[in-house]
């Protein structure tokens, strides 16, 4: 079973229709007590850096993600805004992120010809072997919709790499800290056998 | 890279899909579900829903198809038609689409656009323009499934479209709508060179050809396509398909 933490930013329909669509068991919620009994988590998102933490932070809900990440170590994916969350903190606001990952956020340089948000279909090239990412079909692209990327202090960490102006880290893991900054969710096959991995991992 | 999107705009009138010549003459094309099961084993970037018959009919955005759409979808979703609260937005992204399209209501209420931008982000909204030639060759926008003639010129209601916070534009031209003829060219580009978000051109598509020269000559970021994927040929019976990917990138490569 996959819990979706729904903390007011983002779209969780479409998470739950795909992961209805591979025959995984997934649940969205907003209530500490069913997240604190989580196996894996999700945390997706979209909007802003700083408005995600707060809620995040006002919620009760960091103390329970940490213990469940830190310490439990139960397996954790970000999507997106959620992928982001995991860094120590971005460019797009003044709050720091979770920090699980040893990585920043930072926004797309302007650049002629280069339009942001990074809006479309991209390809993501695997960097380092990982779980997440095994077993994807052919070219795999995926759909992205971004203006801030992460960046990760060690490659070891980074899992796939896309280009758009930069060339920055398009997957990400840590031990059990997984994100993603494209939609597998909107990403056909692609998306559906990462998630079908998150759910195996 | 990021590749050019090429996204099919399905016309639904209430709850079946429809195609239409110069914005009139409606074609039954189908059922909804059943076509976009179509395009999600084609694999298409992305797919464009627009109610064309909500706004003229008073019509609020039919829930109940749109979360039919979205359980069968996993591909960007966008809808347009008869939104003009928030609360109609919030509903539409709940179900799980990502992009709203806002035309009529927002010549009315452009503060609209903001604060749509403002709660869902820049990204989730596409304002829609549709334009159409008047009697001297001077183009106007039109609202209302192209019913309404407003006073407003293209560049300029996109410029302040773009100032209020939309993410993209999709511009439809009303003259090329369903001929296949091809784009209007100039028309994009006026468009393409005064704003810096993206431009979704749409409407006379009708060969993978039109498609690179409305993104190689007239700076279009995207091609909305209606006719040549839901008919076999100009003229000829339903069939939903989608250009040959090798295709594409020959002319957008």
């Amino acid at each position: 079973m996959i819990t979706i933490v729904n903390y007011g930013m983002g779209n969780l329909g479409s998470i739950l229709n795909m992961f209805k669509r591979i025959g995984v068991q997934a649940c969205v919620t907003s209530e500490l007590a069913s997240i604190q009994s989580a196996e894996k988590i999700l945390l997706p998102g979209v909007g802003a850096f700083d408005a995600a933490m707060e809620r995040i932070n006002s919620s009760g809900l960091r103390q329970v993600l940490e213990h469940k990440a830190m310490v439990e170590r139960v397996p954790v994916l970000g999507i997106c805004l959620g992928m982001q969350l995991l860094t120590r903190g971005s460019e797009e606001g003044t709050l720091s992120g979770l920090g699980w990952i040893d990585a920043d956020t930072r926004r797309f340089p302007a650049q002629k010809g280069i339009k942001v948000p990074h809006m479309g279909w991209n390809i993501a090239l695997p960097s380092n072997q990982s779980l997440l990412i095994r077993n994807l079909p052919e070219e795999p692209r995926f759909y992205f919709v971004h203006s801030y990327y992460v960046t990760v202090d060690d490659p070891a960490h980074s899992i796939m790499r896309t280009t758009h102006g930069v060339s920055f880290d398009s997957a990400v893991q840590n031990g059990n800290i997984y994100g993603a900054q494209f939609h597998p969710e909107k990403s056909h096959k692609f998306g559906m056998q990462l998630l079908k991995n998150f759910a195996e991992v | 890279m990021l590749r050019t999107r090429v996204i099919p705009a399905m016309l639904l009138r209430n709850e079946s899909l429809v195609k239409t010549i110069r914005f009139g003459k409606f074609t039954y094309v189908g059922d909804p579900c059943n076509t976009l099961r179509i395009f999600n084993e084609l694999e298409v970037d992305e797919l464009l829903f627009l109610d064309i018959t909500a706004t003229p009919e008073k019509r609020l955005p039919n829930l109940k198809i749109l979360a039919d759409i979205a359980d069968e979808c996993f591909m960007p979703l966008g809808y347009g038609g008869g939104i003009h609260t928030v609360d109609h937005a919030k509903s539409i992204f709940d179900i799980g689409f990502e992009k709203v399209a806002i035309n009529s209501y927002a010549t009315e209420h452009p503060e609209f656009v903001s604060e749509l931008a403002k709660h869902y982000g820049n990204q989730a909204v596409i304002a829609s323009i549709d334009v159409k030639k008047g009697l001297f060759g001077k183009k106007i926008v039109y609202t209302c499934s192209g019913r309404h003639r407003t006073q407003l010129e293209p560049v300029a209601w996109a410029k302040e479209l773009e100032s209020r916070g939309a993410g993209e534009i999709l511009l439809t031209s009303i003259d090329r709508e369903g001929t296949w003829e091809g784009f209007d060219l100039e028309l994009v580009k006026s468009v393409t060179d005064a704003v810096s978000i993206p431009v979704i051109a749409h409407g006379g598509a009708g060969s993978v050809q039109d498609i690179g020269e409305v993104v190689k000559q007239a700076g279009a970021s995207a091609v909305a396509l209606g006719s040549m994927v839901v008919f076999q040929k100009q003229g000829m019976g339903v069939l939903v398909n989608f250009p040959d990917q090798k295709k594409l990138e020959k002319v957008l490569g």
